[in-house]
Formats: structure tokens, sequence, C-alpha cells
């Protein structure tokens, strides 16, 4: 079996190859979705509530309406009550009744231009009754609150939800008796941490295009992370049957979870629809920023109990998240939260349980880590003052806790690949760890371990023989720019063992694409590519049939040649695939079509071993580990900490693509970086602060370091393609608590709120000072 | 619309409709096709509009149209070598340094200004002279090994 090949023998997976879309990148002429026109292009722009909370009375749209140039201008009231949502379904295509946070889109408008559009969509009058808001989760949890979504009984939910007024999702997970547990400890820790929103900034803003067609199907373009979840948005919001919907996509600016749900495509497909006209419709960033999503503020209180020998016994964790204004993906990213909240260690004892709350803020959903990167940054943090506590070194601790082999992770879940160890230890040695913990110069060193998950739903893969020979690679995942296309090429051609030009890679579509849920949870190289090394199994066992009538032989005797060759095992007789491409074509069989679908199936929780309330997923996925060093300097005076350095190491089970895998590693510090040092969104009463690139900084080639350090560690995961497991998110999880020990480790200052500031810093030196 | 201009773009004389307001950015992406650069921001932070005009670097999103004519207007497209790859274009494809490729054509027109001031730039240099371009995808050091490439051969 192909997949069953060892590094050594690879022909073309563990090469890094350019990424197939580079060139027509570098020579600027790569089309994303503000690229695209249409003949008769209409342009939307959207008016937003200035509210956080309030009834709408009424509109009157008619100054807007007499604007030359507008064509159309839709309001709520133009909307049917039928609503969209990956877990719970509470969310129209706009307003409807009431706003539940400032910047929601309350009315479009579709016009000539799109300074027209613009300009139209603020002549719209909206009359409005407000209501009191809930800005924390706090206050939405308190008994009296004001309730975001008084339906939310009857709304439909795709898992058990507990849900209830402002609370939108608990869940629990429990093993062993962690309150009996803290008496067997000899040394237990309690704090809270707390985290900040984040905003994905993808440098492309969120935009889409809509066109209908005479006999009524919709061509939809736009920037997504899942054409299929584009589609599904579209059709439950606006109750359109899915067979009615086309779902496209341009090359796309990056998603890091903003892009995965809908934005404005349901706005845009109603104003194609009210006009009969292709609309166009992109995002200013400042829209973006308020209107489409951002990584979840958390509460975290974590308490863990150890031995005096630093044996991990027990550990609890409360979280309570900021949900925002709808559900999207929060009741999964608690679910996931959750899961992580141990990390990737052993405790005989544990208990996480948490809330999300629907609140008057923007909708908080999956970003790059989808929890994960907030509880191990309270847990991490936690370790290492055990470790200074019991005088023992960090990674020292770490490696006597962390998960062995055979070992399930926290839920249940057996763990096949598991190279945790391996990565603490190569961490170690690079980063000169040891010297540097010694020698505390004016640099500190943080350590920082973390699993995370790659995997979830369902995928497919379409492996298609053209007529001379070469392939066409169909599996409608989105390339965001961390390059599945040419991953997905890479283990396509190692199926055939064929060069990679010999395979183009369809764009997603849903008129033609097999399902593929997203571009999201780490997941297309791991489950797209197991859909791919099937489709090109089963695409081989065809060619074999076919060549074993041309060579005269059995389908069992022949074997794969390099370059596209079938030849019999031991014999010099080989027919091309060129060869079989004419024959099937034209004289037996018909053209060779390979395909394969799956759906993740492996239990997250044991019901033998742990107890799980509200649980929103049942099989999550395969477990990535990492490990991470960050070296930073801090400055005494001003408080402001810099990152000097990081040192990575990774168990992505196989590289499919080296040099993508570091792309993955150094974007996730880099956004990882400004997460923990800098970037937050501020609220001020219901309204965003700094929704501008002058006022929310991301890191620039300023603040990153250009010395990042990665190791690739490779534990095969047993049916990943080629071993192969996902990468995308861990390289940000570790971040913020690598740092934060860091920081610790420079200045004695442990911090336990994000981000870390000068100011927090500086306060964190004089108070040490004083005391 | 605003009136008839002619710009001298990548070497063309190119004419197109600008009101008083009309940015550079709008020209050239929407009325002329020379769409590598792009809108990140609108606001001269991002730095994905980067063109050169008479050799500096501008922010496209901020630079008038009106003010840009009888101005030399260099895009990536027009550093492009007859429609291939320049050589630093190239070493942007060999060296990793581009994910989503959003940021890469300002990025790109940063890079060729500082190469022709620095020849031989060392890594902090390199950052320095694209310390006003954002890439949110990467963490830069294949950007840097890009540029730093392309100067040593
Ligand atoms: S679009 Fe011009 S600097 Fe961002
Ligand atoms: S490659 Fe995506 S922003 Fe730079």
């Amino acid at each position: 079996m192909v997949a069953e090949k060892t590094t050594n023998e690879m022909y073309q997976v563990g090469k890094s190859i350019p990424k197939v879309d580079a060139r027509e990148k570098v020579l600027g002429r790569a089309q994303y979705i503000a690229e695209l026109t249409r003949p008769n292009m209409l342009f939307g722009a959207m008016l937003q509530s200035p509210y956080a909370h309030a009834r709408i009375i009424a509109y009157d749209t008619t100054a807007a309406e007499k604007v030359t140039g507008v064509k159309c201008v839709l309001t709520g009231d133009d909307f049917e009550d039928h609503k969209m949502g990956p877990f719970i379904k509470d969310e129209g295509a706009i307003a409807k009744g009431k706003v539940r946070y400032m910047g929601e889109p309350v009315a479009c408008v579709a016009a000539e231009d799109e300074e027209t559009a613009r300009a139209a969509a603020l002549l719209i009058n909206v009359e409005y009754e407000e209501l009191p808001t809930v800005l924390s989760p706090e206050a939405a949890l308190e008994a009296g609150a004001a309730v975001l979504h008084e339906d939310l009984a009857d709304y439909f939910k795709v898992f058990e939800a507990i849900a209830e007024n402002n609370l939108m999702s608990y869940t629990e997970i429990s093993e062993g008796d962690v309150d009996k547990a803290w008496d067997e400890c000899d040394l237990i820790v309690e704090n809270v941490y707390e985290t900040q929103a984040q905003n994905h900034l993808s440098l492309e803003p969120c935009g889409a295009l809509a066109e209908v067609e005479p006999d009524g199907l919709i061509n939809l373009w736009s920037a997504n992370q899942s054409v299929f979840r584009v589609q599904a948005n579209v059709c439950e919001c606006l109750g359109l049957p899915m067979s009615r919907v086309r779902s496209m996509t341009p090359k796309v600016g990056a998603g890091f979870g903003n892009k995965m749900e809908a934005h404005i495509q349901p706005l845009c497909v109603a104003l194609a629809l009210a006009t009969k006209r292709p609309v166009k419709m992109i995002l200013s960033r400042e829209e973006d920023f308020e209107t489409v999503r951002a990584r979840h503020p958390f509460k975290i209180r974590c308490k863990t109990g150890v031995k005096k020998d630093g044996t991990f016994v027990a550990r609890e964790v409360e979280l309570l998240l900021d949900g925002g204004a709808f559900a999207d993906d929060s009741p999964g990213v608690l679910g996931n939260a959750t899961l992580m909240s141990v990390g990737p260690y052993h405790f005989p004892h544990a208990k996480a349980f948490g809330k999300v709350a629907y609140t008057n803020h923007l909708r908080f959903a999956a970003f790059r880590g989808f929890g994960n990167p907030q509880v191990t940054f309270a847990g991490e943090a936690q370790i290492n003052d055990i470790a200074d506590k019991l005088g023992i070194d960090p990674i020292d601790l770490r490696l006597k806790n962390v998960l062995a082999k055979g070992q399930q992770w926290f839920g249940g879940q057996k763990v096949d690949s598991n190279g945790i160890y391996e990565c603490l230890e190569k961490v170690r040695v690079s980063s000169d760890w040891d010297n540097k913990r010694k020698n505390s110069g004016e640099n500190g060193i943080g350590i920082s371990v973390a699993g995370h998950i790659s995997g979830l739903l369902a995928t497919g893969a379409i492996v298609r023989m053209l007529e001379d020979g070469t392939f066409v690679l169909n599996t409608g995942a989105t390339d965001i720019g961390q390059g599945s296309d040419t991953v997905l090429t890479q283990i396509c051609a190692e199926a055939l063992q064929i060069p990679i030009d010999r395979i183009r890679t369809a764009t997603p579509d849903t008129d033609a694409s097999p399902y593929n849920w997203g571009t999201t949870a780490s997941r297309v190289t791991y489950t797209t590519g197991r859909a791919v090394v099937g489709a090109a199994e089963d695409a081989v066992r065809q060619i074999k049939d076919y060549a074993a009538i041309v060579l005269e032989s059995l389908a069992d005797d022949l074997e794969l040649r390099e370059g596209g060759m079938v030849g019999i095992k031991g014999a010099n007789k080989e027919v091309s695939f060129f060869e079989i491409a004419a024959m099937t074509h034209w004289g037996v069989g018909g053209p060779i079509v390979g395909s394969h679908t799956l759906v993740f199936d492996q239990s997250t929780i044991d019901p033998k071993r742990a107890v799980a309330k509200g649980m929103p997923f049942t099989n999550i996925g395969v477990f990535t580990f990492a490990a991470m060093v960050s070296e930073v300097a801090i400055n005494q005076v001003t408080g402001k900490a810099s990152a000097e350095g990081a040192w990575y190491a990774v168990d992505v089970g196989q590289a499919i693509n080296p040099g993508l895998v570091e792309g993955q590693i150094d974007g996730g510090y880099a956004q990882g970086l400004g997460y923990a040092l800098f970037e937050e969104m501020i609220w001020d009463d219901g309204r965003l602060a700094n929704p501008t690139l002058m006022d929310y900084k991301v890191p620039g080639t300023a603040e990153v370091p250009y010395d990042i350090d990665t190791t690739i560690v490779e534990h095969p995961e047993p049916d990943g393609p080629f071993g192969a497991k996902g990468v995308g998110e861990i390289t940000l999880v570790t971040v913020p608590a690598s740092i934060c020990n860091a920081i610790t480790h420079a200045s004695g200052v442990r911090l336990r709120k994000m981000p870390f500031s000068p100011e927090r810093v500086l306060n964190g030196i004089i108070e040490n000072e004083i005391t | 619309m605003g009136e008839t201009i002619s710009l001298n773009l990548n070497g063309e004389v190119r004419e197109a409709k600008a009101g008083l307001t009309t940015t550079l950015l709008e020209v050239i992406r929407d009325q002329l096709g020379l769409t590598g650069a792009k809108k990140g921001c609108n606001q001269g932070v991002c730095g994905a509009c980067t063109v050169s005009i008479d050799g500096k670097l501008a922010r496209a999103c901020l630079s008038l149209a009106v003010n840009s004519v009888g101005r030399e207007i260099t895009t990536n497209e027009g550093l492009t070598e007859d429609g291939e790859p320049s050589a630093l274009q190239q070493s942007f494809i060999d060296n990793g340094a581009v994910q989503c490729g959003f940021c890469t054509s300002g990025m790109i027109v940063s890079s060729h200004a500082l190469l022709q001031d620095i020849p031989n730039p060392s890594i902090d240099e390199v950052r320095d002279g694209l310390s006003g371009n954002v890439c949110r995808c990467s963490g830069y050091r294949k950007i840097i090994d890009a540029v730093r490439g392309v100067a040593r051969g």
C-alpha cells in the first residue's frame, strides 16, 4: 500500500517544492475577490447599527432610494425569518426586529458604483428603541440581565446544547476524582488568567460577488475557507435550496478562522436576487473589524496539584468566554478549550468546565488555535510557577509529566503518534536552554508545550485521468495561502508516482468538487490528504486493471513505476499512463475516475474513562504536538518586552513539504507574538474603539525577530497520508505562554493577563521592588 | 468621474479618469487593470498598495491620481521581465516567501527599491526597508531571505 512507504523511499513527499501558485502571486496576477468583475455589475454597501442593543422600530429608505444610481435598498423587513449557524441557528442574514451589537448590518444598498452605494446607505433612516446592554459574560449571566436571544430555546441546535437565557453553551469533561485528589497533593497552585480579543487581520478584507442566472441559479464567489460552509450558510439564512447556489472561490488573501463561516455573502446574494444583476461587496478594513469575527476573550481559573517530586496529580480548570452576539463557532471553541485545558500531560484526576455567554459584542469565533492558546497560556504559566516553587527545571518538570506513549488524551481518546517528549528534548538543545537558564543576563527564556488536534468532519477527493494520462485533482479544499493545493498535489503525485506538473488542482466549486467541510482545524493535510490517498489508490486500482489487459498479466502482479508507468513486477514489460488513458477514453472501459470520501470518526470521549456534558462534537481529531522556547528582552525603564528569538520543535507526523511547515511555524509565531505582546481589540461601552490598522497594531519586521529556529519532528500518524498530521494552529498555541514565561525569567514578573504590555510589565517590576 | 488624466505607468502612457479625490490605487486597479497592488487598509498602514513614484516608494491608497500625472509610476507588474519573474520575484518563489500573496506585490516593490539603494543588505537593513509592509501569513524570515538571496545572486 502506498501509504505505508517510509521517508527514505518517498518520491514527492518530504520535498520543499515551491507553492504551485507562487508564480502568479509574485507576478501580481493572482485574482482575489476584489479583482473579480461580471458584466453589468453593481456594488453593494451596508448600513451598520449605531447601538449595541436596540429594538428596530421603523425604516425610512426614501432618501436612499432617490439617489441616482441606486438600484435597490433592503432592510430587515425584506428578509424572511430564516437562521444560520454552525452549532446554534441563531443568526439571520441581516438584523431583523433588533440589533445585537454595534456595527451589525441593518440595511444594504446596491448601486451602479461603490461610492454611490456607500453614500446612499448612510441616507437610510432607522428608528431604534435602545435596550439595556450586556457587555461582559459576567453581566450577561447575572439574573435579570437583558436577554439577547429571546427565542434561544426554540433555535435549532446541532448538538445537545446546555443553553438558557444568555448562556450559549456549557461544557464539562472530567476524569478521576479531582475533589478527592487535592488531599494527595503536596503543592496546590490556583490562579486566574485573562486573555483579550484578537483580530484575525487577514490582509485581504472580506468580500463577495453574487450573480443570478436567468434560470434562477446563483453563482457566488467569495473570500472563504470553505465553499461548502458558504453555500450552507447562504441557503439557511435566505431559505434557498442548496441546489440553487453554486459557491466558488478565487485566491484567498488568508483566513485564520475569520472566513470559515458567512460574512457578507448572504447580503450580497440577497441584493443580486433583488436587482437581478451581479452585485459585488468588499468590506472596508473598518467594516471587516466591526462585523466579521474575532478571537474570544477568556477568563480562566486554573488549579493544579502536584507531588513534591513534581508528579502531576490533579488539575481543575474553569472557563468563562465572551461569545458575542451570535453563537457562530463559539460552542466548538469552548468545547475544544475544555478538551485542551489539561495540555499534553498525564493527570490522573482532571476536570474542566466552562460557559460561553451571549453579549452585545461582535461575534467571537474560530481563530487559529480554537480556544487552545488561551488555556495553554494559563496552564503553561502555572506549570512554570510550580517548577519555581519546587525548584525543578521547567523542562525537567514537563518531561516528567508529558503523555507517554500509549497514554490517552484527557477524555480518553487514544494518541497514536506522540512526539512530545522528543519535541521537548530538541528545543532544550537547539535553544541552548541549560546555559541560558543558568546565565540570567538581560534576556529571559521561557518554555511552553502544547498538543492540538487536526481533524474533524467530512472530506473527499476525486482523482481524474485526462486523455493524455495527466490528472486533475479535485478536493473542494480552499487554499487560503498556507499551501494546501501544493501539499495535496504532492500527496497525489506520491500516490500516483508521477511528477507534480502532471497534476492540476481544481479550484473549489460546490457544483463540481466533493464535499469538504473546510480549511480549518489544521485538517486539510490530514483529512483531505487521506481522501487524496484513497482516491489515488482507487485510480491506481483501475489503472492496474487495464494495464493487466495490455500486459496480459494479473493486476496483482503489477507495480507503479516512477513517472507514470505500470510494469510487471520483476520484469521489463510496462505500459504508460498515456497509453492507459488513450485506451480507456477511446476503446475499453471508460475514463478513469478515482474517488474517496471519509468522515473523521475516532471518538474524543471514552465513556469508560471520562464524563462529558454539553460537548459540541464527538470526534474531533488526531493530535499534533509542539514545544517552543522564546527569548525576550525587557526594557527596564519602559517595561517593554521584545521578542528576541524562538526555537520550535513540532511533531507533524511527516512533513509533506518541510518549507511550507516552516512557513506555518514562522506565521504562527508572528501572529502569536502580536497576540502576546500588544494586539487587542478594545470596546468602549459597546463601541469597538480601534477598528483600524492605525489603532490596532500587528507585528511588522521591527517586532518579529529573524531568528526563528524550526525543528520538524516526525512521529508518523498511522492513518495520516504518508504519516502526516496538521500544523497550522499549533504553531501559535504555544507562543503566549512561552513569552509569558520568558518575561518571568527576565524580570521576575509573573503576568496573568494578556497582552503583556509595557505598562503591565513595568507595574510588575515596580511591585516586585516594593515587596 | 472627473477629468481624463494621462499617467506614465510602467513605462507606458495610460489614460484614465480621475476626480480630485480619486486615489492612484483606484485608478491602477479599477481602470487600468493592474491589480497586483492591493487595498489592505486604504489608510497608508499595511503597505499592500506600495508602488514607486519617481523612484520613491509611495502608498497608492494615499496618493491622489491627479498628483501622479507627469511622474514615473512603477508597480510590481512593471518589475516583471516581459511578464516573466525578475530575479527578485523568482527569489520570492524559491525562498518560499509567498503564502496568501496579498502582501507580495507591495513587498516586492519595497524590496526592489531597497536593493537599488543597498545592493547587499544585511538582515537588519532588509528589516528596516520592509518595516512599512505588513505580512500576516509569514514571520518575514523567508521574505528577508528572498531579498538577500537575490542580492547574493
Ligand atoms: S492599502 Fe495602502 S497602505 Fe494599506
Ligand atoms: S503572504 Fe499573506 S499577507 Fe503576506
